[in-house]
């Protein structure tokens, strides 16, 4: 589901070129209907090396296990607000309070970043959701900063769905949505969360113990109460997105140099 | 109803023609130019089509218009033989009463010729460039411009705070620091901060950014972000009682006096007070004494004197007319009041105005109406 929603995510965005959808989505085989030929686009050899890099913007060197523990990423719930489907990211649970596992959350929280500066690298809009009223203004605050978008306000309720008509018929939605809490002020699942799924847009989300990790593309198990993790959060994605940026102007750059020396 | 097209006046003009043929050619010219007004438009209002939205004028569109439009006007003033050059919006439309006079009732149903701004209702800008990518942050909050405003006002908040905790920890912290004044101006109220914003503002968004703004206020330092608040204040109208005061003028043996008329119920009275006098009242002729003879009116004709502490100063000669015992005290102390406007200073002055003194009483005798005894007494009630 990851990999099928990553090329979607990708196919959708126009700076993309042509790419190869490789796995083969369909399950259902009919007997009797005509196979459809699907013409699948070839993909330069760079494009392909840069997609099977499972660290091509090298994000691994912004954190390691020791930051997130001193960030107290670790820290969840107590074991009665415990989600059913959050029990395989948790560690343990010490005097009623579950601890997440931080090896888990490094492997997630890599990838998060990883698609997130695919994305990014190839023109994306991202989204940063919250509906925590402590960290607004931070969240607010990274997504100026790095150049994308927040909404940390109360959520209208056909934004993606109804765009539309709410804002014009040409709108173009987000192509990557990150929910640095994904609960609203009542402990409910925010709405955007499905919503997304709905539209196919991809989202990437800090899952705590009391979170539901089912609709969310790529879940980053960890705490998002402390104001130190929230902290943490807003800053590796702020870096890996001004990194993927650079990286797309030095790309552009050298692109339009070759370019120019094949001319002259 | 879609928007009549010029297509009307100019047909109706041709079918009808003008006084001359040059005229008709011109003033056909004319009509394309004059635009007919859709009714009821402030905002924009859907097109023949109500799912594609409110209507969208394209920026090349309104370009066009204007252009017209010049030339337009231009083209009037040569026709009426006026100057071109200094032909403003008022001779416009005087000169298109005179020349498509209108016997219709409703002034919006009328030809007219206005600036196309004033016909096309504005509307946002673009809110995105060609990549699609939209301008403002906050865009997919679906108000951006009120919410950035919260985000600056919730950001300043933070950083008075910073500064104050940083000038604690040296020790010069101020408590006496100066701060806004609040007591001359109101926050702007509902439909001021729509027309700021141009966005669907509930009233619990407004209620909110005016929590946040009181906040802002209240904090010790909030005189660094004066400019800021402001903007956000409405300044309080202080009724200058300069324009009510009448002259003080000067007689020909050189002392000061001043007139003032006044009215109560159906009384109304003329006083012309003197300065350097001894506390002599005249009215009608006759002495105070003599022509109030209940002690209430006496007091309601000296109260003024009392409050500003003039007793003796001034020679009152006064004259009444109509009403009764009480009107016409009335009406005597309200224009003596205003004649000893032009003696006092400013703060004085609204002393008085707090005190009542220069407020006409607007209470009138009530109507008696049919079916009743008088103006509130009814009939006696009958069960049956």
């Amino acid at each position: 589901m990851a990999t099928r929603a990553f090329a979607k995510g990708l196919l959708g965005l126009r700076q993309s070129r042509g790419l190869f959808v490789g796995h083969p989505c369909g399950r259902l085989h009919f007997s009797t209907a005509a196979s459809v030929e699907v013409s699948h686009p070839q993909v330069d050899s760079v494009t392909e090396d840069m997609l099977k890099n499972p660290d091509f913007f090298n994000l691994s060197e912004l954190f390691s296990l020791k930051d997130l523990f001193n960030a107290r990423v670790h820290l969840g719930h107590k074991k009665g607000c415990r989600h059913r489907f959050m029990e395989p990211y948790l560690y343990g649970c010490r005097l009623d309070q579950d601890i997440i596992d931080l090896n888990q959350t490094m492997e997630h929280l890599q990838l998060a970043l990883n698609f997130t500066a695919h994305i990014v690298y190839r023109g994306g809009i991202v989204l940063f959701v919250s509906r925590r009223r402590q960290f607004s203004h931070l969240v607010e605050t990274t997504a100026k900063s790095c150049g994308e978008y927040a909404h940390t306000r109360f959520w209208q309720g056909g934004i993606l769905t109804n765009a539309n008509i709410q804002f014009r018929a040409d709108v173009r939605l987000p192509d990557l949505i990150i929910f640095i809490s994904t609960l609203n002020n009542v402990f409910e699942q925010h709405v955007a969360i499905r919503d997304a799924a709905k539209m196919g847009i991809p989202t990437v989300g800090v899952v705590d113990s009391n979170c539901n990790p089912n609709l969310i593309t790529y879940p980053i198990p960890g705490n998002d109460d402390t104001p130190v993790a929230m902290e943490l959060y807003c800053d590796l994605f702020k870096t890996t997105i001004i990194r993927a940026k650079d990286k797309r102007k030095q790309m552009e750059m050298v692109e339009r140099q070759t370019i120019s020396a094949k001319t002259s | 109803m879609a928007a009549p097209c010029p297509r009307t006046l100019g047909s109706f003009l041709a079918k009808f023609g003008a006084c001359s043929s040059g005229l008709t050619a011109v003033s056909s010219q004319i009509s394309r130019q004059v635009l007919i007004r859709r009714v009821g438009v402030s905002a924009a209002l859907p097109g023949k089509n109500m799912a594609k939205g409110p209507e969208r004028y394209s920026v090349e569109f309104i370009r066009k218009k204007v252009e017209e439009f010049d030339i337009g006007k231009r083209r009037l003033a040569n026709m009426m033989g006026e100057d071109p050059e200094t032909f403003t919006q008022e001779d416009v439309d005087r000169c298109i009463t005179y020349l498509f006079p209108s016997g219709l009732f409703e002034k919006k149903a009328r030809p007219l010729m206005k600036h196309p701004d004033e016909i096309f209702p504005k509307q946002k800008e673009a809110q995105w460039g060609k990549d699609g990518r939209p301008f403002h942050f906050l865009f997919y909050t679906g108000k951006p411009l009120y919410y950035s405003l919260m985000h600056e006002t919730y950001g300043k908040i933070m950083a008075l705070e910073a500064y104050q905790d940083r000038l604690r920890d040296k020790q010069l912290f101020d408590k006496d620091f100066k701060r806004i004044s609040a007591g001359t101006s109101r926050w702007v109220n509902q439909h001021e901060f729509h027309a700021l914003l141009l966005e669907n503002i509930s009233p619990q968004d407004y209620s909110y950014f005016i929590q946040l703004m009181e906040r802002l206020l209240a904090m010790p330092y909030s005189a660094l972000e004066e400019e800021f608040v402001l903007r956000y204040r409405q300044q309080l109208e202080v009724q200058s009682m300069k324009e009510r005061a009448p002259p003080l003028q000067q007689d020909h043996r050189g002392v000061a006096f001043s007139t003032a008329q006044g009215r109560r119920k159906s009384a109304t009275s003329s006083v012309v007070l003197r300065d350097g006098g001894s506390g002599r009242v005249t009215i009608n002729g006759k002495e105070m004494i003599e022509y109030f003879s209940v002690l209430q009116d006496r007091e309601q004709l000296m109260f003024p004197f009392q409050f500003t502490g003039m007793l003796g100063r001034f020679d009152l000669e006064c004259t009444v007319d109509g009403g009764g015992r009480s009107g016409q005290a009335g009406a005597l102390r309200l224009a003596i009041s205003l004649a000893l406007l032009s003696f006092l200073p400013e703060g004085e002055r609204e002393l008085m105005r707090q005190a009542g003194l220069l407020t006409p009483d607007p209470r009138v005798r009530e109507r008696d109406k049919p079916g009743q005894a008088g103006a509130r007494k009814k009939f006696t009630w009958t069960k049956r």
